[in-house]
């Protein structure tokens, strides 16, 4: 099967900085692709070029066989190629349900509706609360989102993602400052996602990493220096040494 | 009880009763004052829709104002002074100039548009300056008020006052209805969070743009009812010093507050009426209110109902 997304000798620097040299990659629908790495590897600014928020210096991206490299993160976003931020990026004044309910009502035709009451339109409701139930956060639909903690604010997040409806759904770091618990439970949430979601994970949380993947590819300096299955990644010399050597020296 | 349905209905309702109540007063002089406060509560308002709901604080909103007052000289000198008439040419004139200018205001951010917005306020200032056609730096007098839809009812002073806060609080509806719908929404976001908004598929600048030509439309409306009510128009109308008293009285009432912005010009027009029977420098009393009205957050719809 062809992928879902492809990236041609991506390159991207600031100054000095080259957070990408060109990257080649493909994603195979219908698996989880962890990407990982040591801090300052440029995972993030990888996602912001996949996703649309930062424009490569050179290369090519395709999704779904369409050369997206010139759109723009909106134009992405309506094309199902959708993600998540790693630091929870939400409407703090807005209701958890109508957070997610705005996602919903990007997928569902024009917004130039100017009479209608949008809190009470019940299809965008459902479809939001569907979401929100699926992430577990049932009982905090009515909390706006400012007032959530910062592990609910991760799992609004994941549900704000869902609703757009993606076809390919890129998650940045969804581990990231969770208790113990809370990321029990976000990993039990993405092991069932990813039957039903292609997406590509950026992670440091190495458990998790080793217990969704079905690929893994490592970045470091700005360099992907091996793709591989996950057994295959924890075996390999060049990767220890960079990445997984550090953390065990540590 | 709802108390987001009752206080708009209390305070139509108590706006409604201003022109019995000034039967016992100087008459003609109050419903002057108070129809010139309803017409800067249409424009405060209009404002508000872009500052408050839609986190654009544009600093040109005078020149819709004077467009629309242009607006209803020019069908008045050649007897088209039909306020239906009138309000039919402003409305799309203002959302056309806010729609061409816009489109270059909204590519700057932050300080840069609030800049670009004052920057092309100015120019329309200096045109109709320039203008001797209808008289530039002197303005222009009108002859006679408007009709509405042929009848000369609007010549009553009370029936005139009626007609602005029937316009006020149309435009009240009007906009609560937008605030709260899609559109609303979608606007309200991008004032949050405009990179998330655009994760989501939106484009801001497509719903930016259309608030501000509904801003302006309405805007307009004001300036077409002060022109009628002032049977004059000068390019005073639409100076900058003008715009900024606009913000002033959005964000006295309270920033997001439709119905604040209501409160804020009245008050803010009175105050300065009322501080200027005393004073001549009406603005040393009316700023410390100001700057406690503004640390103290939410403005004078947070003291009086507490919020939105």
């Amino acid at each position: 099967m062809s992928a879902i997304l492809r990236l041609e000798g991506l390159s991207k620097r600031f100054g000095a900085l080259a957070v990408s040299q060109d990257i080649c990659l493909e994603l195979a629908p219908g698996r989880l692709h962890a990407l990982i790495g040591p801090n300052g590897a440029g995972k993030t600014s990888l996602i912001n070029q996949i996703s649309g928020a930062l424009a490569p210096d050179a290369g090519r991206i395709f999704f779904e066989d369409e050369d997206v490299t010139r759109l723009g993160l909106a134009q992405r976003a309506r094309r199902g190629l959708v993600r998540s931020f790693q630091v929870a990026s939400l409407f703090d004044g807005f209701s958890a349900l109508d957070n997610v309910a705005l996602a919903a009502q990007a997928r569902a035709g024009s917004s130039f509706r100017f009479f209608a009451r949008a809190g009470k339109a019940a299809d965008l409701n459902a479809k939001a609360r569907v979401a929100l139930d699926r992430v577990g956060l049932g009982e905090r639909v009515g909390r706006r989102a400012g007032e959530l903690s910062h592990g609910e604010r991760r799992l609004l997040e994941i549900a704000v993602a869902l609703a757009c409806q993606p076809r390919l759904l890129l998650l940045d770091e969804p581990f990231a400052g969770l208790g113990v618990e809370e990321s029990a439970e976000a990993l039990a949430l993405l092991q069932t996602l990813k039957t039903e979601v292609t997406m590509l994970l950026v992670e440091h949380d190495m458990e998790a990493v080793f217990a969704l993947a079905d690929d893994v590819s490592v970045l470091v300096g700005g360099r992907l220096i091996a793709s591989g299955a996950p057994e295959a990644i924890r075996q390999s010399p060049a990767v220890r040494e960079a990445y997984l050597g550090e953390e065990e020296a540590a | 009880m709802n108390w987001r349905a009752v206080v708009p209905g209390f305070g139509f309702a108590a706006l409604a009763l201003v022109p019995l109540a000034a039967r016992w007063g100087p008459e003609a002089y109050a419903l002057n004052l108070a129809t010139r406060a309803l017409i800067f509560a249409l424009a405060a308002m209009s404002l508000q829709f872009m500052l408050g709901c839609g986190g654009l604080v544009s600093f040109g909103q005078a020149a819709y104002l004077g467009l629309g007052a242009y607006a209803a000289a020019i069908l008045a000198r050649y007897g088209g002074g039909d306020l239906l008439l009138e309000a039919g040419t402003a409305i799309p004139a203002a959302a056309l100039f806010a729609v061409a200018t816009s489109a270059i205001s909204l590519r700057a951010k932050g300080v840069y548009y609030i800049m670009s917005t004052l920057a092309f306020g100015q120019m329309l200032y200096f045109f109709f300056v320039s203008l001797s056609a209808l008289g530039g730096d002197d303005g222009v007098t009108l002859d006679a008020r408007a009709r509405l839809a042929g009848t000369d009812w609007l010549a009553s002073d009370r029936a005139f006052y009626y007609a602005a806060l029937a316009a006020l609080a149309l435009g009240y509806l009007l906009l609560d209805r937008i605030v709260g719908s899609r559109f609303g929404r979608v606007l309200g976001a991008i004032r949050q969070n405009p990179l998330r908004v655009r994760a989501l598929g939106f484009e801001p600048f497509r719903y930016q743009l259309a608030a501000c030509a509904i801003s302006a439309a309405l805007c307009a409306v004001a300036g077409v009812l002060l022109a009628n009510l002032n049977s004059f128009v000068s390019p005073a109308f639409m100076t900058w010093q003008r715009s900024g008293d606009l913000i002033v009285m959005t964000v006295l009432g309270g920033v997001g507050s439709l119905g604040g912005a209501i409160l804020g010009a009245l008050a803010y027009l009175l105050a300065s009426e009322l501080v200027s029977t005393y004073t001549e420098h009406s603005g040393l009393w009316i700023g410390p209110a100001l700057v406690l009205v503004a640390l103290r957050g939410r403005g004078l719809a947070g003291l009086v109902w507490g919020g939105r």
